[in-house]
């Protein structure tokens, strides 16, 4: 293959080599479908039991709160439909961020078509929940309030712990989609009053394929896949032994390394967005620059279109993402970066590079010249810099 | 997305007749930044109505350089009225195809010949058969970008 600068993180993490290790057994020797009797099933059983208590620890959950799933998607899904299903009879109203991931806002959209209420939650220019506003649009008959604990697109970090109190202050549960942030940053749901969290395990360097869902002891949950006793009889379907497995080495390895790679990938993050932003002149820092995920880089560069920094970015081997309408295939770009306040024009010109432990200082300056250039030719052909650079001539002369 | 044919990589990453024409015989821009693109097109046209030179600035995606720098050419040595004919169509015949959700940066690219011929006509007092005043922005009606 040829060569490549990988910094979409954030999309996907190669899986690393020692959590394929792990997993190949259970492909082969370990194959056992756990729910059977025999001795080899009871073997194999017990190894899964294990990766429940190594992803449990971690969270500080006890292993008879995770609850394995196909992935984070299913995650969300599930936590917002169950507990919608399961406490109807209280409320019928759900609040939820505007800058949440779509498996969080289109199941949200989803119960509203069944007889839901849904208040999607403004954030401020940052993208951090104002608790003000979260605790005034509380109501009696509000059941759920799920915010994220890190932010996919902008990398921005919520006060999780304070939005936890503040739900159970109230009486309603707190669920929060931290498929971004495990791993990255530490996560303790008994203290930060969390009652359901979403996970994937790809995201972490674990396989894709695995997720997984803690549910609070003596919370109701209704279930999302009926068929079969998996899971204390909440999610149906045979086991994913060996996504599992990969997933708890990938959690245990994560948890290991966490606050040396924090540290390091933190301080590459800020040179690389300090490098951007001296450098390239009408570029915008998008989302907190403190509360942040470590690998987040994002940017708007006025004048220039994403999909186009995409492309050209691409051919040099680099690969990173846009919040451009452009690159979804829908009409308008990114609603986190809307819900931020950015003016649709900028928003279009927005690029995200999310780094991983493998990224250097090297691959970032490379990055960063290459992308000098690139924006130096892409505004030489746009109408909009054209218009721009005259009218500025207009004010100076 | 689909993927670009090996023609739209060309022309975005080889753009033809990208720049400006100072004291152009006429200039169009169409399109909206609130929708991602925005296509302008200089003409420079001789007395016999030919067009002697054309550039194109193109804020947008790949498709919509691409669509740009095609236009460009396919008109460059034309007359106006053969130009009047330039289909969105043709353009993205000639780039070998578009994925579905860019049909509409082809559109944009038509439309930005028609407006610089519109001002072109405009500016000489002509009135050419066939020529319609330039849209504002298409997207509203084609594609439904809400402006």
């Amino acid at each position: 293959m040829e060569s490549f600068i990988y910094m979409d993180h954030a999309a996907t993490v190669p899986t690393r080599p020692e959590v394929v290790e792990k997993m190949l057994p259970c492909f082969t020797e370990q194959f056992a479908n756990i729910s059977s009797t025999y001795t080899i099933a009871q073997r194999d059983k017990a190894t899964v039991q294990k990766a429940r208590e190594t992803i449990a620890e971690v969270l500080n959950a006890s292993a008879d709160e995770i609850y394995f799933t196909s992935g984070g998607s299913e995650a969300d899904n599930w936590a917002l439909k169950g507990v919608a299903e399961s406490y109807a009879a209280k409320g019928r109203h759900v609040i939820v961020s505007a800058i949440e991931h779509h498996a969080v806002l289109h199941t949200a959209e989803y119960l509203e078509k069944h007889g839901y209420e849904v208040t999607y939650l403004p954030v401020d220019e940052n993208g951090i929940v104002r608790m003000e506003e979260l605790k005034n649009s509380i109501r009696p008959d509000t059941i759920l309030i799920s915010v994220m604990f890190a932010n996919n697109e902008i990398g921005t970090i919520q006060p999780i712990e304070e939005i936890g109190k503040l739900a159970h202050e109230h009486g309603v549960l707190f669920h929060t989609d931290a498929v971004q942030a495990f791993g990255q940053v530490p996560i303790d749901v008994r203290q930060m009053h969390i009652d359901l969290l979403s996970a994937s395990g790809h995201k972490l360097a674990g396989p894709k394929g695995i997720g997984l869902l803690y549910v609070r002891k003596g919370i109701r949950l209704a279930n999302l896949i009926h068929g079969g006793g998996q899971e204390r009889g909440r999610r149906a379907g045979t086991e994913n032994v060996p996504g599992i497995v990969g997933f708890a080495e990938a959690v245990r390895l994560a948890a290991e390394t966490m606050g040396e790679r924090a540290e390091r990938m933190s301080e590459l993050r800020d040179y690389f967005m300090d490098r951007l932003l001296a450098e390239i002149p009408y570029v915008r820092a998008n989302g907190d620059r403190k509360r942040r995920l470590p690998g987040n880089v994002n940017v708007s560069i006025q004048f220039v279109e994403g999909e186009s920094l995409l492309i050209m970015l691409d051919r040099k081997g680099v690969c990173a993402s846009s919040g451009s309408a452009c690159t979804s295939g829908s009409l308008d770009p990114s609603h986190v970066l809307l819900a931020i306040g950015l003016p649709h024009e900028i928003a279009h010109g927005s690029l995200r590079f999310s780094l991983g432990e493998d990224n250097t200082k090297e691959q970032v300056d490379f990055v960063v010249d290459s992308l000098k250039e690139i924006v130096q030719r892409l505004r030489s052909m746009s109408p909009l810099y054209e218009d721009f650079i005259s009218e500025q001539k207009k004010a100076n002369a | 997305m689909e993927p670009y044919s090996e023609k739209v990589m060309d022309h975005f990453s080889n753009p033809r007749n990208v720049g400006e024409i100072q004291d152009a015989s006429g200039v169009g821009t169409v399109g909206n930044a609130k929708c991602g693109d925005i296509m302008r097109i200089y003409l420079d046209v001789d007395d016999n109505q030919v067009i002697r030179d054309v550039k194109f600035k193109t804020f947008g995606c790949g498709a919509a350089i691409a669509t740009s720098s095609m236009a460009t050419e396919m008109i460059k040595g034309k007359t106006i009225e053969e130009a009047l004919k330039l289909t969105n169509k043709a353009v993205m015949e000639a780039l070998d195809g578009l994925p579905p959700v860019k049909v509409h940066c082809s559109l944009l690219a038509e439309e930005a010949v028609h407006a610089a011929i519109w001002d072109y006509a405009q500016k000489h007092h002509l009135a050419i058969e066939g020529l319609r005043p330039p849209k504002a922005d298409i997207h509203e009606e084609e594609t439904g970008c809400p402006v």
